[in-house]
């Protein structure tokens, strides 16, 4: 830990099980987006990006996948001396039996050990499924110069929304007076992102603490942020502006996608100062047929593609046959559409097959059709 | 496979891509909008289980020792094996003693190190396919002394120029080596893929050096013919040679073809190469492809028809592209019509309203010029 003296910890042990069939196998922050990333490669970019070395990732539900994905460092750059990603599941230690996470906050407290032996001055705390850019070095700075204990990412989101946030009432100097998860009646517009950083030495007595509360959720958002600021400490609000995206459902993971079509996407994945990376895929570049025809599209390398593509994003090595539509629809990783079907407002699994003739998706469906199995063709 | 070792030799002063190898030397040159020409002689060796391999550069040798790095993306055990960059001892481009035995000479103490009794060599400026662990046991079998992968083509006399041809006789046994000058149709290309023990190509390498000065590798085997047994092997599948510039148009644009695309690309013989970290590409409203190859991190807004494109280029309403090769991160302007052209990197085109050369004559934008 040689830049900032900050350590990260990631969240990664939720489930999203409104994704439905997109998770049954991995867990959220695992599930592809955006043509060729992982939800989890944002958060780990982002520390690369911010000069963070050493990164913890707490991993829980259906962890192979996605332990062995962050474990391999190198593809952020974190890999050097002094400098790591390191996947933490629930262990048995000699000291404490094995117990799965209760809460957000007992996820790091179970690894206050692996914490101490980097002694940090401070700890950044990351959620592992949304999809932002933001350069957490600037968040510490305005730490360090407000004097806080504690500091929360915000951002603004729209009145009539607020309530389904937690919500943070600040002074005139961004300091938080009140916390309100999910309000009724929101005083403020001001969201809490889940992204804190903490001084380390105050959120360790706070987490032993907690750990020995049989009334506490163990939790951040219920239990240790409410207790900061009912004891008076200084709590901040770090205002963010950009992208941010919280991708719970099927619904919202396709409009993540469909966002990236906008010219003025404010997430700009083109950002050359800002890259996201990720696994590198061993493809071709993508294939274009003489009679394909493309109208705002998203397509990633290894894709072929000899149909129609509108409005949608493909994923690495998405194949479209001749004749066949693709329209307002997500088709992910290894999807294969062949002849002639059409597949509309649909988002299309991992390596799913959908046969010659097939309609998948309607114009004027409410929700989004997910295909996570073959479908079969029409003869 | 500890049998043997690889050697990405130069392509030497017969062949030139105009334009382009001003400023690079042949195995870095863009091909196919996402690879470097020496990906295919690396990711061949690395597939067939070679992973000791030296990689030589006679000149300008910075763009090549960027890509290749570490080498790591060669999927290569980096612990046992390594890919080796390796430099003539002086990078003057006209020199004529810069040849590839003056580089072998020159790190001849790097060559005597492994410890693998065949080498395997190959040329960084052709791209095909081949398992050299296959050519390896052919080799074996056949108790040959050295054995040459060649391509029989009925094209010769346009194509393949300035090229080795073979000389077989009927027990596919090679009597010669001699250039291709346009003379006949029917001919045996030497894809300058050689197999030989170590031994054998330590005693060639300094033979060819007493010999004459300018020898180069191909020269002093075509002298031993008469008197060791060097065989033929001929090779299937997709094969182009990228030794001029209308070859290496041509050979990016025959790939744009699904088939040919195929032909030369199976998913079990992944073409490794450095990554880039680029985001997908992004085809706004009114843009229109067709057959094309297109990489990563560009925006389109206009048409393209016909090209390859390269990664992170810019494509502005109402540009047109059409029979093209665009390298990396060049920029078209609103409007402009670009016809039969190769563009090298970081090129701006903004200023012109066309470019247009004759079709089967393409003509070439220079490095980062601003039309």
């Amino acid at each position: 830990m040689k830049h900032n003296n900050m350590l990260a910890m990631i969240l990664a042990g939720g489930r999203g099980s409104r994704l439905h069939e997109l998770t049954n196998k991995v867990a959220k922050p695992a599930v592809s987006y955006g043509g060729k990333y992982k939800i989890v490669d944002f958060p780990l970019s982002n520390c690369a990006n911010s000069g963070i070395d050493v990164v913890g990732v707490l991993t829980q539900y259906e962890s192979i996948q996605l332990n062995s994905y962050v474990a391999a460092g190198r593809r952020w750059g974190l890999d050097a001396k002094e400098s790591g990603v390191y996947v933490l599941p629930p262990r048995e230690k000699a000291d404490a039996d094995l117990n799965v996470y209760r809460g957000t906050a007992d996820a790091i407290s179970q690894n206050i050990d692996f914490v101490d032996t980097f002694s940090p001055e401070y700890l950044l705390i990351l959620s592992g499924d949304h999809i932002y850019k933001m350069n957490y070095a600037k968040m510490l700075e305005y730490h360090k110069n407000c004097g806080a204990d504690a500091t929360i990412a915000v951002i603004e989101v729209p009145m009539k929304e607020a309530s389904r946030f937690g919500i943070m009432n600040t002074d005139e100097t961004g300091r938080i007076v009140e916390f309100e998860e999910k309000p009724e009646k929101p005083k403020s517009n001001l969201a809490s992102m889940g992204i804190y950083i903490f001084d380390w030495k105050l959120l360790r007595r706070m987490l032993t603490a907690d750990m020995k509360d049989p009334n506490s959720s163990h939790d951040f958002g219920k239990d240790i942020i409410p207790a900061l600021i009912a004891d008076g400490k200084n709590v901040f609000a770090f205002k963010f502006k950009g992208y941010w995206k919280d991708v719970g459902t099927v619904d919202s993971l396709w409009e993540a996608n469909m966002d990236l079509l906008d010219k003025n996407n404010e997430l700009d994945l083109n950002d050359a100062s800002w890259k996201i990376y990720t696994e590198d895929a061993t493809t071709l570049p993508q294939y274009i047929g003489p009679d394909a025809e493309i109208d705002k599209a998203f397509i990633n390398q290894g894709c072929m593609i000899e149909g129609a593509v509108k409005n949608s994003v493909l994923f690495t090595g998405a194949k479209v046959g001749p004749g066949a539509k693709i329209i307002d629809s997500v088709l992910m990783n290894g999807v294969e559409v062949e002849e002639g079907a059409v597949v509309q407002r649909a988002l299309v699994a991992d390596g799913v097959r959908i046969g010659r003739g097939a309609v998948v998706g309607s114009p004027d469906s409410e929700h989004i059709e997910l295909v996570a199995k073959r479908v079969k063709g029409v003869e | 496979m500890d049998k043997a070792f690889g050697i990405v030799n130069f392509g030497g002063r017969r062949f030139w891509v105009e334009g382009m190898q001003e400023y690079r030397p042949s195995g870095a040159m863009s091909f196919l909008g996402r690879y470097r020409t020496v990906d295919f002689p690396i990711s061949n060796l690395s597939n067939s289980g070679i992973d000791r391999i030296q990689v030589y550069i006679r000149r300008k040798p910075r763009s090549l020792v960027e890509h290749i790095g570490t080498g790591r993306h060669y999927n290569i055990n980096s612990k046992r094996g390594r890919v080796h960059v390796l430099f003539s001892e002086n990078g003057m481009d006209h020199d004529i003693y810069n040849n590839d035995i003056a580089a072998f000479l020159e790190n001849m103490e790097c060559i005597e190190q492994i410890n693998c009794p065949y080498v395997v060599i190959v040329p960084s400026n052709m791209v095909y396919v081949q398992d050299f662990n296959e050519l390896l046991q052919t080799h074996i079998e056949s108790g040959a002394d050295i054995t040459l992968l060649y391509h029989s083509t009925d094209d010769a006399k346009e194509h393949f120029l300035n090229c080795n041809t073979v000389n077989l006789n009927k027990q596919k046994g090679v009597l010669s080596l001699e250039m291709n000058r346009g003379t006949a149709k029917n001919r045996s290309i030497f894809m300058d893929t050689y197999i030989m023990k170590k031994e054998l190509f330590m005693d060639l390498v300094h033979r060819a050096h007493k010999e004459s000065s300018m020898y180069s590798l191909a020269d002093i085997v075509s002298l031993v013919c008469p008197e060791l047994d060097v065989r033929g092997v001929a090779h299937r599948g997709f094969f182009a040679t990228l030794t001029d510039f209308k070859s290496y148009y041509d050979a990016n644009l025959s790939l744009i073809d699904f088939k040919t695309a195929l032909s030369l690309f199976d998913p079990e013989w992944p073409i490794y190469t450095r990554t880039n970290d680029s985001c997908p590409t992004q085809y706004f409203e009114g843009a229109s492809v067709k057959n094309s190859v297109v990489s990563n991190g560009c925006l389109v807004e206009g048409s393209i028809e016909n090209s390859v494109i390269g990664r992170g280029c810019v494509i502005k309403k109402g540009a047109v592209i059409k029979n093209c090769v665009i390298m990396t991160d060049v920029t078209v302007a609103e409007g402009v019509h670009l016809e039969n052209l190769v563009v090298d990197k970081h090129a701006h085109i903004v200023h012109v309203k066309e470019v247009i050369a004759e079709p089967g004559e393409p003509a070439y934008v220079r490095r980062g010029d601003v039309l």
